[in-house]
């Protein structure tokens, strides 16, 4: 099956988990910016863990499909349709030649997943299908997608004895109601581990920067996301010799506005880093959209990688507020809101233990 | 040597905040130490000037457990070279030959450096190609090495106004730094030359010519040479041209 773009969308690329071992020559990683809905969307798909897929940024994708062919979405909520039809998201859906698929704004979330059985077929570059669009390396020609370009799909392998969830044929490995589709509104709050420039900032700088709510600046893209709010003050300037910089750094620039690395962050910089957001938190950074709100949280690095092993670990260190109002939004009253968030917690666990 | 945390996933061996080439030797012998494959579970080992950021899987180490092996190994090292009398050990150093065209059309800024110095611009060709480049690290683009050691004669200020883009191979200066862009890029540094050797190829493995704690020798040459270079890259018969020396 090929995949023929009508309209990309605002920012839409090929990725894959990410181009690794390269970063001591100065390319960076890439790779998707929600790896919790990357996994997913494979996983439905019946895919290799590491096939590439379309991730689009708050404007969806509009294509057809010449061939047959199975896809799934999975992410932020564009409100898909299939030759006008709704298009239930986290769920395998048969494509058949000539059809097509719109998507619109970004309701909820920011990026949208579209996989395809057997992955998105591009050359693999030093070991990833990545786009990195600044270098011009990797994914489809090294760019963003375009009107008429035409990506083949299907060549990757796909896991064995493993087949795509699409309900029909295989109705006891259909997992749907099994699998936690996530809601997520318009707050973040994300665990980081201070360092490794922690102490280029005063513990009253450091407090006021935990405390604080910042906003996600419109300049956020696949390199930082930006943010707005308290600045942070450092002891004596923010100007390090250069050091490497790993996903999720939070660097504080001269103005003290928090700048969170991404999946297309520069491999080295010059402003100190006072803490890490914990990769596990990053997926929830890749959802936010300008204006929404971003708070941290410490956490102390063994706490943290006791959390990144054990899922259950981290759901019981969610703030309750943030699931209070994630399922808040979905029913009314004070019991029913309790109750939501058991249910939330239960569907969680099941769907990571997968 | 002082280790940070840098997230769930990575950690920072830090040799202080300072750009001398002692301080990246420590980080470069270190580096090498944990590439050597004897710890498993390393991900990513990312060499600064001054720090080394190292990638690694928190299922097969935690924090404290790896920052104690690199202490150790750090230690161990530190143990070497006492050992061996710091003072006169002599390190092999691997030079890159860099052919450079300097001037004309291939370093636009050569003439105004020229000025801006009271320099000739064959006497800046001579003190540029007259020493050898530490690269400390490579960063902010595939490729770009980042060069210690210019004499601070050829020293100049970035360009008011940054270029929208420069050519891949292009020689700059910015500051007391002097390095090579490359791919084409913007940037800000004084164009002096220019090489027709590629420094970065995505379809090479590794994918660039020179890394961190090798050295860069520019070798002038003319237009016409530029030229045959060129052509033999592009015919895929050029070979990197390298030396090999002792610390004196």
């Amino acid at each position: 099956m090929e995949i023929v773009i009508d309209n990309p969308g605002a920012w839409t690329t090929v990725q894959d988990s990410g181009r690794f071992g390269c970063q001591q020559y100065g390319i960076r990683t890439s790779g998707v910016m929600d790896q919790d809905a990357y996994q997913a969307v494979n996983s439905i798909l019946g895919n290799d863990p590491g096939a590439s897929v379309l991730e689009m940024t708050l404007t969806g994708l509009r294509c057809h499909f010449e061939g047959n062919g199975i896809i799934a979405l999975t992410g932020a909520d564009m409100d898909a349709l299939l030759d006008g039809e709704p298009v239930e998201r986290y769920q395998a859906v048969p494509v058949r030649n000539g059809q097509e698929l719109r998507l619109s704004l970004a309701e909820d979330g920011c990026r949208a997943y579209l996989g395809v059985a057997g992955g998105i077929d591009v050359p693999l570059v030093l070991g990833s299908r990545s786009t990195d669009v600044k270098s011009r390396l990797g994914g489809f020609q090294g760019r963003t997608l375009q009107a008429g370009d035409r990506l083949a799909t299907g060549r990757q392998l796909l896991r064995e004895n493993s087949s795509p969830e699409t309900g029909r044929e295989h109705e006891e490995s259909r997992a749907p109601r099994h699998r936690h589709i996530p809601h997520y509104g318009h707050a973040a709050s994300v665990h980081v581990v201070e360092g490794p420039q922690a102490d280029w900032f005063g513990e009253e700088a450091r407090s006021r920067f935990f405390a604080s709510t910042y906003s996600v600046a419109p300049a956020s893209d696949r390199m930082g996301i930006r943010l707005t709010g308290t600045p942070v003050e450092s002891l004596h300037g923010v100007d390090i010799v250069s050091d490497g910089i790993a996903e999720g750094s939070v660097q504080i620039p001269k103005n003290g506005m928090p700048i969170i690395m991404m999946a297309d962050h520069q491999t080295t910089g010059g402003y100190a880093k006072i803490g890490t957001v914990c990769s596990f938190d990053l997926p929830k950074l890749a959802q936010v959209k300008p204006g929404d709100q971003v708070s941290f949280r410490r956490v102390s690095v063994e706490e943290a990688q006791r959390m990144l092993l054990d899922p259950a670990e981290r759901e019981r260190s969610a703030p309750l507020g943030f699931h209070l109002r994630v399922s808040g939004t979905l029913t009314a009253g004070r019991r029913h809101r309790s109750r939501g968030w058991q249910v939330d917690v239960r569907l969680r666990r099941g769907w990571r233990r997968k | 040597m002082t280790i940070y945390p840098a997230g769930d996933r990575a950690l920072s061996a830090d040799f202080g905040n300072q750009i001398d080439e002692k301080t990246n030797d420590q980080v470069m012998t270190l580096a090498a130490a944990l590439a050597d494959g004897k710890l498993p579970g390393i991900r990513e080992l990312i060499p600064s000037y001054r720090a080394l950021l190292v990638e690694y899987d928190p299922a097969v180490y935690t924090y404290e457990v790896l920052a104690d092996r690199i202490r150790k190994i750090n230690t161990e090292i530190n143990a070497a070279d006492s050992g061996a009398g710091a003072d006169n050990q002599r390190h092999p150093r691997r030079i890159h030959l860099i052919p450079c065209c300097y001037g004309g059309e291939y370093g636009e800024d050569l003439t105004g450096l020229a000025e801006l110095t009271g320099l000739s611009e064959q006497e800046i060709i001579r003190i540029h190609s007259g020493r050898d480049y530490k690269i400390y690290m490579l960063g902010f683009l595939p490729g770009f090495p980042y060069l210690g050691g210019m004499d601070s004669r050829i020293a100049a200020p970035r360009l008011d106004s940054p270029r929208v883009s420069i050519p891949a191979g292009s020689v700059g200066i910015g500051g007391s730094q002097t390095g090579i862009y490359p791919v084409a890029s913007p940037g800000g540094w004084r164009l002096i030359g220019r090489t027709p050797v590629p420094l970065y190829d995505p379809d090479r493995n590794p994918p660039v010519l020179c890394r961190a704690g090798e050295y860069i020798r520019f070798v002038p040459i003319q237009p016409e040479e530029y030229g045959t270079i060129r052509s033999d890259v592009s015919n895929g018969v050029w070979q990197p041209q390298t030396v090999t020396e002792n610390d004196a």
